[in-house]
């Protein structure tokens, strides 16, 4: 509707903008393009903290250790703070919270693939935070220089946090890795289950990845998927060298033409499958999101009644 | 720090700097530290350790439990603010019981479960991974499975006024661990009742529909109320030696607390008898209900696999 009656002039300050690396603001004009595809991307962002709070959350009630056991909650807690964040930086672009949660259970929006994969031991919260939330910091630091403002100053926390819940994940890992050998198998076993995830968090090959060149023009996205892939891969093999586990990638060897290194592709049908729905847990993420909904209703409604006779109390 | 191959520097690189290296920065340490050090742990004159150490259990089995409940809301809170808020009620718990549980292995090392030598596990960790349930000494109320909302936010509401009047009198205890957990508690119990009471007023005035859920929580968890006053025969003693509180003595006050959100709210105290025990025996003594033993099977299952792992 915007775009039918903005001038030239606004189109022409918007595109400015961009070009200066300047921030777009909730105020300013901007194509509804724009508009649509940060709703999506905030959107998405937003139901994938608050999705991927279930993989790990499940092993809060059997972490191992005391110490581990408020490390985690505190974890899945955060992940709930960075859910509030960004859908408040939607809500400057005009969708409430409960229409975008509505949307996340009726399954017209989306959430990232990777918690669509199941949590098979209680490593996998130290490999979640090592390669997930690593894979998730390499796309979310450009973030920080989004040009939407709200979206921008956001991940810029966020991404604060993320790098602290890698580094509790790898600090997991390194200590199960000084332990028994039984330990040590347990972290080789679920860093094998989700290396090729983690690569996939980077979305589809270039060639094949839709969204990519509008969004680079726009500046809401910076680096392509396959950049930001080999820069993940390139920083986790000295990691893993580190820990003393080996990456499930025969091919992954160092080309010291390129400066850096060569590596397979994920199973590309596998993703494809995973993202059309058919993923191991996408039913059961959306049911208990739906289920907590739900069950929340009437809370929620108790709550917006309460506050509507407060209201109508101080006015009388 | 290992090298780390990258063609280009940028603000990639501040995510990961320094991912190799041991620092200061880490939550909670990055170490396997005792919980309580730089805290005199000496075990006052004219106390049994295993006493002291009983009443430590006491209280540290009710901080484990009821965060260990308090966390399955964790993804399934009725909004994010309420997730965030259970979850902080639940660390703060958390955080309660583990200084708890590493005074009661202080103060009574007998007590702490033998594991395989070598095993790196720490005294606090022993208490809670590896008791049966039947050495649990919570009382039962911190047990029971959550219910809905409504009867989550009753028991918050009855369990944190009662710990908090707890409290208040504990910082005064010759067990300076005890008094130093007390001090720090405080802060925590006030807000826990707080974020309670408020909600329990909401129901109470919101709808048709909360109002009766909320009246349903409270008659459900009424009858393990009266088992958090009873004084236990060890309560007694160490309360005697100057260490603990008798849970008798906060009663009146705790009451009138609840008698003034009750009337806030417009509801009626309910009128339901307490639960029994068996042969007399309840929560403090190890006898718990049915849902205590699952409880407890999850919390330990993976430590129980590992008695040698190191987390």
């Amino acid at each position: 509707m915007t775009s039918a009656v903005a001038g030239p002039e606004l189109e022409a300050h918007f595109t400015a903008t961009i070009e200066h690396a300047d921030r777009i603001e909730p105020r300013d004009w901007m194509p509804d393009g724009y508009r649509r595809t940060l709703v999506r991307q905030v959107a998405q962002h937003a139901h994938s903290e608050i999705i991927g709070m279930q993989p790990e959350g499940a092993w809060i009630g059997r972490a191992p250790s005391l110490r581990r056991k408020a490390i985690l909650l505190a974890k899945v807690q955060d992940e709930a703070g960075h859910g509030l964040y960004l859908y408040s930086a939607a809500e400057t672009l005009g969708v409430s919270r409960n229409e975008l949660t509505e949307m996340l259970i009726s399954g017209k929006q989306k959430y990232s693939s990777i918690f669509n994969y199941p949590t098979l031991s209680y490593t996998d919260v130290g490999t979640i935070g090592w390669l997930v939330d690593g894979a998730a910091i390499c796309n979310q630091v450009p973030l920080c220089r989004t040009s939407f403002g709200p979206y921008g100053r956001a991940m810029i926390r966020i991404c604060k946090e993320e790098s602290f819940h890698q580094r509790q994940g790898f600090e997991l890992l390194m200590t199960m890795m000084r332990g028994t050998d039984e330990q040590r198998a347990m972290v080789q076993e679920s860093v094998d289950r989700f290396w090729w995830p983690a690569l996939m968090m980077f979305g589809p090959p270039d060639e094949d990845s839709t969204n990519t060149e509008q969004s680079m023009e726009w500046g809401i996205k910076t680096h392509t998927n396959d950049e930001l892939r080999q820069r993940f891969v390139d920083m986790s093999v000295p990691q893993a060298k580190a820990l003393g586990v080996t990456l499930p990638d025969p091919d992954l060897v160092w080309n010291e033409e390129r400066g850096q290194h060569d590596f397979g592709q994920p199973d590309w049908d596998e993703f494809w499958s995973v993202v059309k729905g058919d993923g191991p847990c996408n039913a059961q993420r959306i049911a208990h999101r739906k289920q907590a909904w739900d069950e929340g209703a009437w809370v929620r409604e108790a709550a917006t009644a309460f506050a509507a006779a407060a209201d109508e109390e101080k006015t009388a | 720090m290992a090298e780390v191959h990258t063609h280009e520097a940028d603000d990639h690189e501040s995510a990961y700097a320094g991912l190799l290296v041991n620092d200061a920065h880490w939550a909670f340490g990055t170490d396997f530290e005792d919980p309580l050090a730089g805290v005199d742990t000496t075990v006052p004159e004219g106390i049994e350790p295993a006493t002291l150490a009983a009443y430590c259990l006491m209280l540290g089995d009710d901080a484990l439990v009821l965060s260990q409940r308090l966390s399955e809301w964790c993804s399934r809170a009725p909004d994010l603010e309420e997730d965030i808020a259970l979850a902080n009620i639940a660390l703060d718990l958390l955080g309660q019981a583990r200084l708890l549980l590493a005074r009661a292995a202080k103060a009574d090392p007998s007590i702490v479960p033998a594991l395989p030598d070598g095993s790196p596990v720490p005294d606090e960790d022993r208490l809670a991974f590896f008791r049966d349930d039947l050495q649990f000494r919570n009382v039962r109320l911190a047990e029971v499975p959550n219910g809905d909302f409504a009867q989550t936010i009753v028991r918050v509401l009855l369990f944190s006024s009662w710990r908090l009047a707890v409290f208040e009198r504990l910082v005064r205890s010759r067990d300076s661990v005890l008094a130093a957990v007390a001090a720090k508690g405080i802060k925590e119990m006030a807000y826990h009742r707080d974020f309670a009471a408020r909600w329990f007023l909401t129901l109470a005035r919101g709808t048709e529909e909360s109002r009766r859920r909320l009246v349903a929580g409270l008659d459900q968890l009424w009858p393990l109320w009266p088992e958090l006053f009873e004084t236990h025969a060890l309560e007694r003693e160490a309360a005697e030696a100057g260490v603990a509180v008798e849970p008798f003595e906060v009663s009146a006050e705790v009451q009138v607390v609840l008698a003034q959100v009750f009337a806030a709210s417009g509801i009626d105290r309910p009128e339901r008898g307490a639960l029994a025990g068996i042969q007399g025996k309840k929560g403090r003594d190890g006898r718990h209900t049915e849902a205590f033993s699952l409880l407890v099977a999850e919390l330990q299952v993976v430590a129980r696999a590992h008695p040698r792992g190191q987390w």
